[in-house]
């Protein structure tokens, strides 16, 4: 099982790895834009006319405002999913090694 | 396949409104049953909510040149059934919206409606059917995982095509156009997030089986 998610892990890595090294697709404008960016220029290009109606209520200040603040967003989630696999295998290791316990003192 | 604050027509915006609230509300009933029926499963109820939290906030880069992040709603989808994931989909895109400027309080039900359900119900479906048909436990969670994900993003380029139609070709034609944008470069994110997602199923499947067996996920498949 470990080796599995070693080997899967290392193919995710590839993944986002490999976009980087690769040779960009010829034509492009801007490298490593976001989609959801470019949805929103598809949107204005087709569209001239169209204005956005709301505005957000909040934006962050700078681009290291946002980046903390998506960093932030990880961080939260990896520390709460890191704590639950991880009191979960400590329980288990406990419960695997009581078993072994009482079988020896059988 | 955040659509961006003001970015759809008022009456669109509300209808996706309109459709998304059962949904969500379904999906708080749900969850506070399920936190009072069986307290054992919260901590894992959160795992899967902060999973997604982790996912949709990485902007992976992808072969197009482009970059887009995963939806991690697919984990919690198969594990909870995805009712469940409305509401805890939901918190994720209010928190992008209120504090990123991402998505939008607007189009925040439209945002809902591909993130939050369309994605964790062709999860859904696609694990019972794969299961159904024999496919290894681990195949039938990264189909799930990969498929609720490109789902997400095929949704989002419907609701962008419905809202601007082409002058020429229509909705088809715009929907063809967003497609561009959204659906290749979302092809290797999605299996990232596939690939992910069964590391997450071993892990659990190797720690967790009492939640699981609660949840009845997966049962027999005991490594």
């Amino acid at each position: 099982m470990k080796r599995t998610n070693l080997v899967l892990l290392a193919i995710v890595l590839l993944l986002v790895i490999l976009p980087l090294v690769l040779p960009l697709p010829g034509g492009l404008k801007k490298p490593f834009s976001g989609t959801d960016n470019q949805g929103q220029n598809a949107i204005v290009t087709a569209n001239p006319d169209y204005r956005p109606w709301f505005e957000p209520l909040w934006k962050p200040p700078s681009a290291e405002i946002e980046s903390l603040l998506f960093a932030l967003q990880a961080a939260l989630g990896s520390g709460l999913l890191g704590y639950y696999l991880g009191l979960r295998r400590g329980q288990s290791q406990a419960r695997r090694q009581a078993r072994n316990r009482v079988d020896a003192s059988d | 396949m955040h659509i961006a604050e003001g970015f759809l027509p008022p009456l669109h915006a509300a209808a996706w409104m309109a459709v998304s609230l059962p949904f969500v509300a379904v999906s708080a009933y749900r969850v506070d049953r399920l936190m009072r029926e069986q307290p054992q499963i919260k901590l894992l109820l959160a795992a899967a909510g902060a999973y997604a939290f982790i996912l949709s906030a990485l902007k992976l880069p992808s072969v197009t040149g482009s970059c887009s992040h995963a939806t991690g709603t697919g984990l919690g989808a198969i594990l909870f059934g995805p009712s469940v994931m409305a509401l805890l989909g939901t918190i994720v895109l209010v928190f992008q919206a209120l504090l990123l400027a991402h998505g939008g309080l607007t189009t925040l039900g439209a945002n809902v409606f591909s993130m939050a359900i369309a994605g964790p119900w062709i999860a859904h479906a696609v694990f019972h059917g794969s299961r159904r048909l024999h496919a290894p436990l681990a195949v039938s969670v990264f189909l799930a995982a990969t498929l609720g994900d490109w789902a997400t993003y095929l949704v989002t380029t419907g609701q962008l095509a419905l809202a601007f139609p082409d002058p020429v070709s229509g909705v088809a034609g715009a929907a063809v156009k967003f497609a561009g944008v959204f659906a290749l470069t979302q092809i290797p994110l999605a299996i990232i997030e596939g690939l992910l997602t069964v590391i997450v199923i071993n892990l659990l499947n190797q720690n967790s089986r009492q939640e699981l067996d609660l949840l009845a996920f997966a049962p027999g498949d005991v490594r």
